[in-house]
């Protein structure tokens, strides 16, 4: 039963990249209706920009600060120049887009910083954290940002004007633009807001990984998962899905034999695709209703 | 975040094609394939290679076709059937020293099961959720082949080796030469089929559930059966290719089929246009050439060069290369009459 315990927090403290990631990709889908890929690049480059603030001199939380206006503005303008000619092709052409912005950025990361792991810095500590050797107060950190994160989202979606217009510009965007809300600026809004909280993940999650251009790869997978799990059109179960993906993919590797962290993956996702099979629309999300 | 959103109408993920803009005419045909029989016989064993691996390549863009322009479904594990294929096929050879060329239908009736199999748990879902359990297919698949209970067959980590046929008849040509024209004659009769498979009763039922999946319903087509068998016919298909592939370059092994490759055959399917068969061949030597040259103007940069070109081509042709095609047909249109 302790191993069990030990085991499940394990998977919460890896659940809280998950869930990072789960939650700037649900904000991207939410804003413009498609998965972006280039989201963990986008987040890997956010999180090099910060470590070169640092290595000029700049104290954590002021470069932190910098990164995530950074990368709110980087976010806007990647969808002025890039998507917004874009919004008018077909939904598949928009995905080879973002597979196009992918290759860019991480070339362009291994170009200027190249590809050998480099340390990274967190502001949290890492002794452990309440005694636990599983979790670390960087870890602890991380959850505790993830939750601040969550909340402050619902606060901005639910109390605020632009939250409410971001909200009926991606519901329903014919009514939004006659009762006079500019829908294409909302889009870039949602853009820019995505890269801000991907690159917090960024930061968080890089003195995990280690800082290198490919190290967004594996999260931005179980991002994905985590997201589709909980259902892509809620924040929340974005969330609970990191950190459910989390603890599947901890104990799947201590209690199936003959798992060893090739197959943790396929496994994984296995399940998530069990369960979508169940529930369509993820764990959280709304069915969506058509009409015929 | 959670808007009362009670009713959606959802556009169609994949727009319309009407069937006869699928193809191309018949003098276009002929010229295209007198270039694909002619050129061969003037270019060295290596570029014989190159457009072997194009007409592999063109096969498996035009089996996603048939399943996304087709019946409207996408799929990232296209990797997937394109390996369980070149096992099939290198499997067969090397172990059961069956004939090269008949591998080849086993290696696709296997994938049409597979997909066909694999289609029933991916009815209940659509759009970026049939993305996922499709993408997690193709990684897992890697992964299965390296398990140690397969290794005596699938050799494992390190793959197998698959020889080379040589020319039969003792015709006078080399091996690269023959497998070349041995490719083009089974993508010629995989292309002919395709084509009336999409004008058939079966592809007019796949265009409709792509156009419309509850009209479609309504109008008696079983919605459930087209679409595993839009699964299994593009997972068949992209067996075929894989098994010529696992021929043409002689080995198979687990890392050569990982979800790079479904993304690959995803870009050429959107370069050469979606739902337009003929495209298939243009996305196919776009996923081929397009690196290379990326390659050749910047060594550090290649990623970054392949990114802003694919970029030019969506920018410039949101539609692919059918877009090309269509406004080319106006010009000469516009020609003939003055």
């Amino acid at each position: 039963m302790e191993l069990f315990a030990n085991q499940v927090l394990a998977g919460i403290a890896t659940g809280a990249i998950y869930a990072c990631m789960a939650l700037a990709v649900v904000m991207i889908y939410q804003a413009i209706d498609h998965l972006n890929f280039a989201q963990g690049e986008m987040a890997m480059f956010s999180t090099f920009v910060s470590w070169q603030l640092m290595q000029w001199g700049v104290p954590y939380w002021g470069a932190f600060v910098l990164t995530v206006a950074f990368s709110f503005a980087a976010g806007i303008a990647i969808e002025r120049l890039l998507f917004k000619p874009l919004a008018k092709a077909p939904i598949l052409t928009n995905v080879a887009g973002f597979i196009a912005l992918y290759a860019i950025i991480n070339s362009v990361a291994g170009l200027i910083w190249d590809f050998t792991i480099k340390q990274y810095p967190t502001p949290f500590g890492s002794s452990p954290f309440l005694g636990s050797q599983l979790i670390s107060t960087h870890q602890a950190g991380m959850i505790g940002i993830t939750v601040l994160l969550l909340v402050l989202l619902f606060i901005f979606f639910r109390f605020t004007r632009v939250g409410l217009a971001m909200r009926a510009a991606a519901s329903l965007p014919e009514s939004a633009r006659l009762v006079g809300i500019n829908t294409s600026w909302m889009i870039a809004l949602g853009w820019g807001m995505a890269a801000a909280i991907g690159s917090i993940a960024g930061m968080m999650i890089a003195p995990v990984v280690f800082l290198e251009p490919n190290m967004m790869l594996g999260v931005l997978i179980y991002g994905f998962a985590a997201a589709v799990l909980g259902g892509l059109t809620s924040p929340f179960g974005a969330v609970v899905g990191g950190f459910l993906v989390g603890i599947f993919e901890n104990l799947v590797g201590t209690y199936i034999p003959g798992v060893g962290n090739e197959l943790k993956l396929p496994i994984a996702l296995a399940l998530i695709v069990t369960v979508l099979v169940v529930k369509p629309a993820g764990l959280f999300g709304r069915p969506i209703v058509k009409r015929v | 975040m959670s808007a009362a959103e009670e009713v959606v109408t959802e556009a169609a993920a994949v727009e319309a094609v009407p069937k006869r803009a699928m193809t191309l005419g018949y003098g276009t045909s002929l010229v295209v394939l007198a270039a694909l029989i002619l050129t061969p016989l003037f270019v060295k064993n290596f570029i014989i290679f190159q457009m072997t691996m194009l007409l592999i390549y063109g096969l498996a863009v035009l089996a996603l076709n048939i399943l996304t322009g087709g019946s409207g479904q996408f799929s990232l594990g296209q990797s997937a059937f394109y390996a369980v294929g070149a096992y099939t096929s290198a499997i067969l050879m090397e172990h059961a020293g069956m004939n090269y060329a008949l591998t080849l239908p086993v290696a696709g009736l296997i994938c049409f099961g597979f997909g066909f199999l694999f289609g029933q748990p991916a009815l209940r879902l659509s759009g970026v959720y049939l993305a996922l359990a499709t993408f997690a297919l193709a990684t897992a698949m890697p992964q299965l082949l390296k398990l140690g209970y397969f290794e005596h067959w699938t050799g494992g980590v390190q793959g197998l080796v698959v020889t080379k046929p040589d020319a039969p008849f003792g015709l006078p040509m080399s091996q690269d030469m023959w497998l070349y024209y041995f490719t083009l004659a089974i993508t010629i009769a995989i292309y002919i089929a395709s084509v009336n498979l999409l004008r058939s009763r079966s592809g007019r039922a796949f265009m409709a559930i792509r156009d419309n999946e509850i009209a479609a319903s309504a109008m008696g087509v079983d919605v459930a059966l087209y679409k595993t068998l839009a699964f299994g016919v593009s997972a068949g298909i992209t067996g075929v290719a894989g098994g010529l592939g696992a021929i043409a370059v002689q080995f198979v092994a687990p890392d050569g089929y990982t979800i790079t490759l479904a993304i690959s055959l995803f870009l050429g399917m959107v370069v050469g246009g979606v739902g337009w068969l003929p495209g298939s061949i243009v996305g196919s030597a776009f996923i081929i050439f397009v690196p290379n040259i990326a390659e050749g103007i910047s060594k550090g940069l290649s990623g970054a060069v392949f990114g802003v070109l694919l970029f030019l081509v969506i920018f410039l042709v949101p539609h692919g290369a059918r877009q090309v095609a269509i406004i080319a047909q106006q010009l000469i249109g516009k020609l003939k009459k003055n």
